[in-house]
């Protein structure tokens, strides 16, 4: 449970979802990934990190280089997931109870 | 912690339930399904057409920023029953997406909770899944729209 609530954290954050999406093009080294960002490139490298920890990522070595990539298993696993499916309707009754608890009957 | 709203979606079937336990009483809930101005800030879109009753029909348009029109939903009313039931149909407009048949029950848990069991039928199984993957490809189509922002600003 606890590894599947992460795997979604990683892929709720924007700039984690673009790095997704560059690396699954083609595999790059976390220097050219940052060079797509304007955060700096210890931001970029912590995203990378919480994404290779979700096996989001996967990493190949080439010489001195590590190269990252998406991994196609992990993604498609996630995208059979109803998670998201499920939080886009939890944060809908989630406005829903918050704006009732506040209603006042128009007199 | 224990989840406030469940999805069971069996594999293999074209149907699925969505159910909520909401901190207020029945009757509030039910409001927040009639009321146009509720209705349009919960489900963050404009309400058009919201007729609560037996062959009346909604109409929902979401629009960008910069205004451009980006969803658009209708259905028709089959069942209204104030605190009790709503039948209707779905449609986005513009997609390849088929209408679905929705069933909303409503009932009083105590005095301050109440339970909303939605029951959704779609077409086929297939497009039963292809509606569940939707909000997770906005999110990596929301990272390519980024990503294209990010190249422009580049260029």
């Amino acid at each position: 449970m606890e590894i599947r609530r992460d795997v979604f954290q990683a892929i709720a954050d924007p700039t984690r979802r673009a790095i997704l999406s560059l690396v699954a093009i083609q595999a790059m080294t976390p220097g050219v990934i940052a060079e797509n960002f304007d955060s700096s490139r210890q931001t970029i490298s912590k995203h990378i990190q919480i994404l290779t920890e979700c096996e989001l990522l996967s990493q190949h070595q080439n010489g001195r280089e590590i190269y990252y990539l998406t991994n196609a298993k992990k993604m498609t696993e996630v995208a059979d997931f109803i998670e998201p499916f499920r939080q886009m309707w939890d944060d809908r009754f989630n406005k829903l109870e918050s704006i009732m608890k506040n209603y006042k009957p128009k007199q | 912690m224990e989840l406030k709203t469940k999805i069971n979606a069996k594999n293999g079937q074209q149907d699925l339930v969505i159910t909520r336990e909401f901190d207020l009483p029945l009757e509030l809930l039910f409001k927040a399904y009639t009321e146009p101005e509720i209705v349009a800030q919960w489900m963050s879109t404009k309400v058009l057409k919201l007729e609560n009753k037996k062959y009346g029909g909604y109409q929902f348009e979401t629009s960008d920023p910069r205004g451009n029109v980006v969803f658009k939903a209708n259905g028709v009313i089959h069942e209204h029953i104030p605190n009790e039931r709503i039948t209707r149909t779905f449609e986005m407009e513009n997609s390849p997406f088929a209408a679905q048949l929705e069933f909303l029950d409503f009932e009083s848990v105590s005095e301050e909770k109440s339970k909303l069991t939605m029951h959704v039928i779609y077409k086929s199984v297939d497009l039963r899944d292809q509606m569940l993957k939707l909000p997770f490809a906005q999110g990596i189509n929301m990272a390519h729209n980024r990503l294209q922002d990010i190249v422009n600003q580049l260029k």
